[in-house]
């Protein structure tokens, strides 16, 4: 066919010019690893050395057990106070003297010896909010741990803990980074990179010449994000990987779901770069509209950083629209809590929808023969 | 130049079998305004006809309209025999188009570049071969197949955006202020290039602001608020309106009034 043969001809020019601009491919291939290292490290380094109060109005046989666990973690923990009135710790709680306090109840070694149920309270300081979250995790997984490996433990009613942020109430318990950072890399690889492909041809006046071509406008946009399709996608790859490696961030779910809603996802962001080039005619109008217009949001409204429920409601409102917040919600779910399509088919269908749109419109405005 | 030439003579001749541009009552509008108001024209293989007008006076709505780029809102028009309004894509397959820009990329080698038209005109490896090898050689860039184009002179780059407009054949070629930023020699040549096309049967409609250039059209038209004002050879533009060159005809219908 001859106009396969024109659009695998075009594909080829697009794939050289990537391969030629090799700084830039570099960057985009570097970068999400680096992202990983830098986000990694300065998320997980935060959590060494929680200051930690321990509040036993009656010290037992229990309570030091339990205390000893934090004592002994002297990588994660130091234990700046061990006092018996919480009301003390306002102040240090305050000025970050102390960052955490553990809550043990009245009676603890009697009542779990009887079987009786105990409650156990966290209190965590949640200025910070990944800080908070991450904090709050490891303090529970020791009592957790603690719990199960008891001497006599009898089957029956297990500790109950009770745990509580002070100073950011709403905080949402788990945020780690990758997920939020897969949506931010591919956003820069695919939206803002496809804008800054298409304007370049009308800028340096190519785009009429092909236009008058008998290649069609889907061809064009097909053959011009086809070789971003395939970068994001390794992307995604080398995202997972290193996170995995480094840090050893799982993906509890299906990788194959996974990778299927990032490839959801770069066509998605395709999809924002395209309806920016068309609206754009220099590469630096349209760098700055995609960063505006697809980085920032991403960044700010996607809750990759800040939780969307912290929001105060008109950004709620705002964060709808920004498709990297549905995208964000499917990575948390598929990555950290294993959810499958079952649980995600309506932020999958509403990604979709903004894709379907974004090509529609982007096509559309592209084939100005039609207008 | 004075008196046409005998290829131009010959182009007469074979005008009236199959006109490659053929334009009656072509009329765009946008919204209110009306960028091109009823033109009609025609140009004939091998004919060499020039687009003039200030800019803005819809020559490059015409353009994109008889490139298929545009869809009319009135009127008709063929291009190589092929209806703007139904058949764009036969058009698209039977024209060439140079921008004003040169549309090359400059990231890609000479050779790349001329392969890259190929491709997309949907000729086959060997011929794209045969022809590439033509191209070079003509135009003696062979020892330069594989240089970067952003780094051969502006002159070079202005040849071979021609040369691989042309590379399909095509029946018609527009070429849209191809000569902007070069000097006059280079200027010259390039309409030596131009001229040799020409004799080979293909029609070439050409804007320009440089009126010297106009004197070099077969026949030419000249546009005015989306209208022909003027139309013809050089000497019966000339002529008709009583004045000694093009320069001057051009000045007093950009003028509003003067005209009259």
């Amino acid at each position: 066919m001859r106009g396969r043969r024109a659009f695998f001809g075009f594909l080829g020019k697009e794939v050289r010019h990537i391969l030629r601009d090799w700084q830039t491919l570099l960057v985009l291939i570097g970068m999400p690893v680096a992202q990983v290292v830098l986000f990694g490290y300065a998320v997980r380094s935060d959590i060494r050395g929680i200051n930690l109060a321990i509040v036993a109005p009656q010290p037992d046989a229990a309570t030091a057990s339990l205390a000893s666990r934090f004592m002994d973690a002297t990588d994660t923990y130091r234990v700046v106070a061990s006092v018996a009135d919480a009301a003390s710790l306002e102040p240090q709680f305050r000025d970050g003297r102390v960052r955490q306090a553990l809550m043990l109840p009245s009676g603890l070694a009697g009542a779990l010896g009887r079987g009786e149920p105990v409650t156990i309270a966290v209190v965590t300081d949640g200025a910070d909010p990944n800080t908070g979250s991450l904090m709050e995790a490891s303090t529970l997984a020791i009592v957790r741990a603690w719990d199960a490996g008891r001497t006599g433990r009898r089957a029956g009613p297990r500790i109950d803990v009770e745990t509580r942020m002070r100073f950011n109430p709403t905080l949402e318990s788990v945020n780690l980074f990758v997920p939020g950072l897969i949506a931010y890399v591919l956003t820069i690889v695919s939206a803002l990179m496809t804008a800054i492909t298409i304007v370049r041809e009308k800028e340096i006046g190519t785009m009429e010449m092909l236009l008058a071509s008998p290649l069609r406008p889907y061809q064009i946009v097909l053959g011009k994000v086809a070789p971003y399709v395939a970068l994001g996608f390794l992307d995604v790859v080398l995202v997972l990987v290193a996170a995995r490696l480094i840090f050893g961030v799982p993906v509890r779910g299906s990788n194959a779901l996974m990778l299927a809603e990032s490839l959801l996802y770069i066509l998605t962001a395709l999809g924002m770069g395209i309806v920016i080039s068309t609206s754009t005619s220099t590469q630096r109008v349209a760098m700055m509209a995609a960063l505006a217009g697809t980085m920032l949001p991403t960044l700010l409204l996607s809750g990759f950083i800040f939780p969307v429920s912290a929001m105060p409601w008109p950004l709620q409102a705002a964060s709808n629209v920004v498709p990297a917040r549905w995208f964000v919600v499917i990575t948390r779910g598929v990555m950290l809590k294993g959810a499958g399509l079952a649980d995600l088919w309506r932020e999958t269908l509403i990604l979709a929808g903004f894709t379907a749109a974004l090509f529609v419109v982007g096509i559309r405005r592209l084939a100005v023969r039609l207008a | 130049m004075t008196g046409p030439s005998p290829r131009a003579a010959g182009a007469a001749a074979s005008a009236s079998a199959h006109p490659a541009i053929d334009a009656v009552g072509l009329t765009r509008r946008f919204g209110l305004f009306t960028a091109v108001d009823a033109i009609t024209f025609h140009v004939a293989p091998g004919e060499v006809f020039g687009f003039l007008g200030a800019n803005g006076a819809g020559k490059t709505t015409a353009m994109r309209i008889l490139t298929g780029l545009l869809a009319p809102s009135a009127g008709s028009a063929t291009v190589a025999g092929f209806s703007v309004a139904t058949e764009a894509r036969e058009i698209r397959r039977n024209i060439g188009y140079m921008s004003q820009k040169f549309s090359l990329y400059d990231d890609l080698t000479v050779r790349e570049n001329i392969d890259f038209y190929g491709g997309i005109y949907g000729l086959d490896d060997a011929t794209i071969a045969e022809r590439r090898e033509l191209l070079l050689d003509r135009l003696g860039l062979a020892s330069r197949a594989r240089a970067l184009v952003g780094t051969l002179p502006l002159g070079w780059k202005q040849q071979l955006a021609f040369s691989v407009a042309l590379l399909h054949e095509p029946r018609v070629v527009f070429l849209d202020e191809p000569t902007g930023g070069v000097d006059p020699i280079t200027r010259r040549r390039f309409w030596e290039l131009i001229y040799e096309t020409a004799a080979a049967g293909t029609a070439v409609l050409v804007t320009t602001h440089y009126l010297d250039e106009a004197e070099y059209c077969d026949r030419l038209s000249i546009m005015v608020d989306g209208r022909i004002a003027a139309m013809g050879t050089p000497e019966d533009v000339r002529r008709d309106a009583g004045v000694a060159t093009l320069d001057e005809l051009f000045l007093r219908l950009m003028r509003p009034g003067a005209a009259a």
